[in-house]
């Protein structure tokens, strides 16, 4: 939504945003309970954000892709803003909370755990203000982009409502698909997470980068079962309140692994974390359901009450009380950090194709600071908005032929039951791929990959045309 | 424990069919989880509408449970026969999905 509305006001008079789901709801922006990293508080600069940056990176960022974050980054939160997103405040200015892995508090965020919800809203409210150089529209899954002459012209959609094929034609496309973790069995993603902009942009040939740094939450709600709660839930909790995290005798841990003393705070970062988990579980001194405990007990019920008046009630009624029961956590997987190459004014290297977002890779290295994926989805979608204007602006393709990329959707295959085959695919992912990996579980989980892609066959399954047709979307998902 | 899940299917135009499914499921599971575990072990044609799972953000699972409107992903399965249908005010797609996006926000 920030790239249409920086290429609307850059002159691009007709700016198709279009998702595969609800537009701005679909993806993970509008599930972010958190908060977001940008050096506006008092002494704080984009430079101290940096230099964090590129040590949570551990070394291995692109660091003018994490500069433009940072930098391009902060501008972004400022105007949000004043667009009126709502930040927390205390005092005369914004209320920040020091997140695992920042020198400082550095995230702001929207009471109550309502980040993202407040993000997509404010979004949306100015997608709309611009009017008609944005026409949006939603249920429309890209399966290809089209490829004429070396550079992208346009793209093929499935109209998911009703099973029609679309074709785009475009001066400039932008990939902002999100990331991949729906590939994992245990993860935090929504529906529409499993890694599409990468598949179209390599089908496309544009580079793909460190495709192995997925990041996962090493707190993510494990038992007892709750409903209506996001599993990644603790985090606001930890950032307010510290909180513990226990092993099955009750002792803290992270430190045993490498990670520090936490000592009722929350200063180990993300990787630390699930490795310490991990290794505690492989001891035998996991808790029963193969995670950590989380306690809170040690606080009394008026302070967390403050700090998260309605969502104790939520807990309440899933039978939680948190100043008497500790939860257990383990890690899911949560954002990915590589993904799409580009240069710092998101292209792709191939012609006319951009990338923003999660969907691009190298910011954040080998491990995500906390908060920096919302503001790296601000900057880098409004630094893409700016050159797909420029672009479009220099001169439309010569032509359009969307070819033979509509043929797959018109197609017809033999019935299969292509959830169970995600099913698969996401079990197998959990098993070998996950944060800890092995050689021969790599080769294990290449062969059940190559089983899998087997069994797809060439077509999806059942006729085109019917709406919306869940067997057929994980075929394209899954192909 | 055991559901018995009554579920409305077809598209616009067929006579609306209720097909039955069984489903074991564990105390705390939503309506969505069992929809989806039904999928995968049961019928990947059963049509329904979610993207968020469990953060209750998108808000695009509201379907009827016993004629009244829920989000599937925070209702919770019960031990009993729960009849399922789509919003009736809504436009059908197929089965429980039916037509929720902004109308300015579709094709056509
Ligand atoms: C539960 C959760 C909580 C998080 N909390 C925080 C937080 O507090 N702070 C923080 O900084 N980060 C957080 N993150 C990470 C952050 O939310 C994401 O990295 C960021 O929102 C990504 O934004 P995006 O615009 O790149 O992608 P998304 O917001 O994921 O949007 C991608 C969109 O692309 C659409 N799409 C995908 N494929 C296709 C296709 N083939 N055709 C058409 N459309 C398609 C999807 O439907 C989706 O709407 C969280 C992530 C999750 C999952
Ligand atoms: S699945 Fe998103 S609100 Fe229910």
């Amino acid at each position: 939504m920030y790239a249409a509305i920086e290429a609307a006001r850059h002159g691009a008079g007709r700016v198709l945003l279009l998702d595969r789901s609800l537009i701005g709801r679909g993806g993970a922006t509008v599930m972010a309970q958190m908060t977001v990293a940008a050096s506006v508080g008092p002494g704080d600069t984009p430079g101290f954000h940096l230099a964090d940056t590129l040590a949570a990176g551990r070394g291995l960022c692109d660091e003018a892709l994490s500069a433009l974050l940072c930098e391009e980054g902060r501008d972004c939160i400022l105007e949000m803003d004043a667009w009126k997103v709502g930040w927390a405040r205390a005092g005369n200015g914004f209320a920040q909370v020091q997140a695992p892995g920042h020198d400082r508090p550095r995230c702001v965020y929207v009471d109550f755990l309502n980040t993202g919800p407040a993000v997509s809203r404010t979004l949306r409210a100015q997608v709309q203000r611009v009017g008609d150089a944005i026409r949006r529209v939603g249920e429309l899954a890209v399966t290809d982009l089209v490829v004429q002459g070396g550079e992208v012209t346009g793209a093929v959609a499935l109209d998911v409502a009703r099973g029609g094929v679309v074709t785009i034609a475009a001066g400039a496309t932008i990939i902002a698909t999100g990331g991949l973790t729906r590939l994992y069995a245990r993860n935090s993603a929504s529906a529409n997470m499993s890694g599409d902009g990468y598949a179209l942009a390599l089908r496309a040939g544009a580079r793909l980068m460190d495709m192995e740094f997925v990041q996962f939450f090493p707190i993510g709600h494990l038992a007892p079962r709750l409903v209506g709660m996001d599993p990644i839930m603790w985090d606001p909790f930890r950032y307010k309140l510290g909180g513990r995290l226990l092993n099955a005798a009750g002792e803290e841990f992270t430190e045993r692994w490498g990670g520090g003393v936490e000592a009722g705070g929350y200063t180990v970062t993300r990787d630390l974390a699930t490795y310490a988990i991990t290794k505690e579980v492989e001891a035998g001194r996991g808790s029963p359901h193969g995670g950590a405990w989380l306690s809170f007990s040690h606080l009394p019920a008026a302070t967390l009450r403050a700090a998260f008046g309605p969502v104790i009630d939520k807990l309440a009624a899933n039978g939680i009380d948190l100043t008497r029961d500790a939860v257990e956590v383990s890690p899911i997987a949560h954002y990915h950090m590589g993904g799409v190459r580009v240069d710092t004014r998101m292209r792709t290297g191939v012609p006319r194709l951009l990338a923003a977002g999660e969907a691009v890779g190298g910011a954040n290295g080998a491990n995500r600071l906390s908060g920096n994926a919302i503001t790296e989805a601000f900057a880098f979608g409004r630094v893409a908005g700016r050159e797909a204007a420029r672009i479009a602006a220099a001169g439309a393709p010569r032509g359009f032929d969307a070819g033979s990329a509509t043929a797959l959707l018109s197609s017809s295959g033999p019935a299969r039951n292509t959830a169970a085959l995600v099913a698969r695919l996401q079990a197998v992912m959990a098993r070998d791929v996950g944060p800890f990996r092995t050689a021969s579980g790599l080769a294990r989980a290449a062969s059940v990959l190559a089983e899998l892609r087997a069994e797809l066959g060439e077509a999806p399954p059942g006729a085109p045309g019917a709406a919306h047709d869940l067997a057929r979307l994980d075929w394209l998902d899954l192909r | 424990m055991r559901a018995r899940l009554l579920i409305q299917r077809g598209a616009p135009g067929e006579a609306p069919r209720e097909e039955e499914f069984a489903l074991e499921f564990e105390p705390g599971e939503s309506v969505l989880d069992g929809l989806r575990r039904l999928r995968v072990e049961q019928d990947a044609t059963l049509a329904f509408r979610y993207a968020c799972l469990n953060a209750n953000a998108c808000k695009e699972c509201m379907m009827l449970l016993d004629g009244r409107v829920i989000y599937a992903c925070t209702a919770r399965l019960e031990a009993r026969e729960m009849r399922l249908a789509p919003l009736g005010n809504k436009a059908l797609l197929r089965d429980l999905a039916t037509e929720i996006a902004p109308p300015d926000e579709r094709l056509g």
